[in-house]
């Protein structure tokens, strides 16, 4: 474990971002955290989570996938991939760390999706220890441990030192070109941290919820619960818990026209949305009643179902505080498993 | 940079046929000439034109034709539109394969057969129905259920007539849904014919049509004593990457685009009822 002086920080990150774009949370006008790039003078947010999540750097909201040149009957189509330039996201909290591995089993399983292998590859994440976890966070539920968030670097913020620790190659090649802004320690002031975050964990508001009632063979048992009703009843289907949500992955691809020719590009999508699965003979999902569920379903049943019992989500509590008409999976946990 | 799925190669439209009042069926190839991949029964192709949109559809020609692919599509929305008032010599974008195939190698073979379609849904049989009259030897006796709304709405009239209908050992059932002028065939829906032709479930049934036809042909062959687990059918759900990710076609833990589109009747119980 090597240790920073709060004095030396800003040295640190500049040191980091010369040599890859360097990407932490920082408050905005808006008073929120956004993550923002870092140059002299920015000043990273002490607010728990970003208002979007970290998933944008390795699946952005838009991406190009490629171009077309269309000349009266022919085509040729033009790859525009290009190699990602390196850069380091700081201050990833433990939920979004693991929602990357929940995303890796989607775009990293066969066929490989290139655009996101790319950026993986060339990002590296700097995670950060959560001392002050919020009433919306319910991380534990899926076995996340706010005290070791994981990532290339784990860190942790003291008053006067942040404490750093490598924990795969990529990040032992940054932290030791750090070597001179940092000094080896001992894991006293780390310890005492990590006992300290779960005994915060403890006494959350969620600390509590299991997500015991589901899992990979639960389709009968919810499916067709009489609680769908209720529970999507008021749902706008607006999609800001798609968007804000560090798992969701449903994505269009759509083709725009320039002046030069065609750019085939994707977005994301949700399926909250009424033309999701809209298709020329009818539409299999008509009501927002069937599309609710679908996110739900997929999330704490089906994903599991394919990935070895992990659910597709980390608990971040971003739709918690985002939903409009205040509707969230806690909420649907409850109302379905029992554990109100 | 690895090769990646989402980037299609270029084909050519090589031949239009005119099916029917809303169907064509399209020859594509590459611009060297060449077919642009293998594929197996029953799997299908994302087929695009830049500027307008990207839809999939069944690779109706057999695997046992090496030299191009073909496309029965019909018209219904903006790419389909499109193709439609496409000529030949056109390109238009192609990746693929997509989807498990029809187990022609394994669970059908040695089988007595029998095809069930209604309207564009012979386009994926039909890539069935030609590899197992090509492998003729293989499977024992073939029946072919087909069925539309009016006599100009079957697909592929000529090669039904002067191929299938010629074949030994191959009995095809046509219908139509309303009496016809210059039609003296078979006219009823063909769910009811497929009860009242009365098989013997000594075969494996491959069915495909419409969601409503799939779903009365299946409990006629329940009726007829067929057990589900003979039974097989195709799925058509939105679909946008055709590689298990972009989440349009996922139902239950299923993605339909990579886990389908053919399904064993029986495996259909164990998704939600969704599609
Ligand atoms: C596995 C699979 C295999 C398939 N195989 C075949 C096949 O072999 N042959 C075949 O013909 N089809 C096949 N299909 C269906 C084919 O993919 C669809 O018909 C195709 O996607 C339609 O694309 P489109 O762009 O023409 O329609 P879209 O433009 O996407 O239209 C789809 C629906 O939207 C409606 N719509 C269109 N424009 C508008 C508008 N402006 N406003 C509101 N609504 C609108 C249409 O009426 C239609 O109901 C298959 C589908 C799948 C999933
Ligand atoms: S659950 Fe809330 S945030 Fe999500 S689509 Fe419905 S109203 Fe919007
Ligand atoms: S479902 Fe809600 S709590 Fe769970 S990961 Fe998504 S935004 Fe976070
Ligand atoms: S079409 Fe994208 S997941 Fe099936």
């Amino acid at each position: 474990m090597r240790k920073c002086s709060t004095a030396n920080l800003d040295a640190l990150l500049r040191t980091i971002a010369e040599n890859a774009s360097l990407y932490l949370p920082v408050d905005g006008t808006d008073g929120r955290a956004h993550f923002t790039k870092w140059e002299d003078g920015v000043k990273m947010s002490d607010a728990l989570n970003t208002v979007r999540s970290a998933k944008d750097f390795f699946f952005p909201q838009t991406e190009n996938l490629m171009d077309f040149k269309v000349e009266g009957k022919t085509i040729e189509i033009i790859d525009t991939r290009e190699e990602c330039e390196d850069f380091v996201i700081f201050g990833v909290r433990a939920c979004d760390v693991r929602s990357f591995d929940i995303l890796d089993r989607v775009f990293l399983v066969d066929p490989v999706d290139t655009y996101y292998k790319n950026r993986r590859e060339h990002g590296i994440i700097v995670s950060m220890a959560c001392t002050r976890p919020s009433e919306t966070c319910f991380c534990r539920t899926f076995g996340i441990d706010a005290a070791n968030p994981g990532g290339d670097i784990v860190c942790y913020k003291e008053e006067d030192a942040w404490y750093f620790d490598a924990l795969t190659e990529k990040g032992q090649a940054l932290l030791s070109k750090l070597e001179s802004l940092t000094e080896e320690c001992d894991t006293a002031a780390v310890d005492a941290q990590k006992d300290l975050i779960r005994e915060r964990m403890d006494k959350l508001p969620l600390a509590d919820l299991t997500a015991d009632a589901f899992g990979g063979d639960k389709l009968n048992t919810y499916f067709n619960a009489p609680e769908w009703k209720s529970l999507s009843q008021s749902c706008l289907g607006c999609g800001t818990c798609t968007f804000v949500c560090p798992t969701c992955q449903c994505y269009d691809i759509k083709d725009f026209k320039t002046n030069k020719g065609v750019q085939r590009f994707r977005c994301w999508d949700s399926c909250m949305y009424s033309d999701f699965t809209k298709m020329a003979h009818g539409n299999n999902r008509t009501s927002q009643l069937e599309r609710f569920r679908q996110r739900f379903m997929h999330k704490l049943v089906y994903f599991p179902a394919n990935n070895e019992g992990i659910f597709g989500c980390v608990g971040c509590g971003r739709c918690l505080s985002r939903c409009p008409i205040s509707m969230n999976i806690v909420k649907v946990m409850k109302e379905l498993g029992g554990n109100a | 940079m690895n090769t990646e799925a989402l980037i299609p190669v270029v084909g050519v439209i090589t031949d239009i046929r005119i099916d029917t009042p809303d169907i064509k069926t399209f020859r594509v190839v590459t611009p060297d000439g060449k077919k642009a991949f293998d594929h197996k029964p029953g799997q299908c192709a994302m087929l695009s034109i830049p500027g307008v949109g990207e839809a999939m559809f069944s690779i109706t020609s057999s695997p046992t034709n090496t030299e191009y692919m073909e496309f029965s599509i019909k018209k219904c929305g903006c790419v389909t539109e499109w193709l439609h008032a496409a000529e030949v010599g056109q390109q238009i974008t192609i990746r693929g394969p997509y989807g498990n195939p029809f187990p022609v190698d394994d669970a059908f073979a040695g089988k007595n057969m029998l095809f069930i379609a209604g309207g564009v849904g012979l386009a994926p049989l039909r890539s069935v129905i030609n590899y197992v009259r090509h492998y003729r030897d293989r499977y024992g006796k073939v029946d072919i259920v087909y069925g539309s709304r009016s006599k100009d709405d079957l697909l592929d009239y000529d090669e039904i007539l002067h191929e299938w209908m010629t074949d030994d050992g191959i009995d095809v059932h046509l219908t139509i849904d309303r009496e016809q002028e210059g039609w003296d065939g078979h006219v009823g829906f063909v769910p009811n014919y497929v009860k009242e032709l009365g098989f013997d479930t000594d075969k494996v049934a491959v069915l495909c049509g419409p969601p409503i036809m799939i779903k009365f042909t299946l409990a006629g062959l329940q009726e007829l004593g067929f057990d589900k687990t003979q039974v097989y059918t195709t799925l058509e759900l939105r679909m946008k990457c055709g590689i298990g990710k972009c989440g349009r076609c996922n139902v239950g833990s299923k993605y339909v685009c990579k886990d389908g589109p053919v399904f064993r009747c029986d495996e259909l119980d164990e998704l939600p009822d969704e599609y």
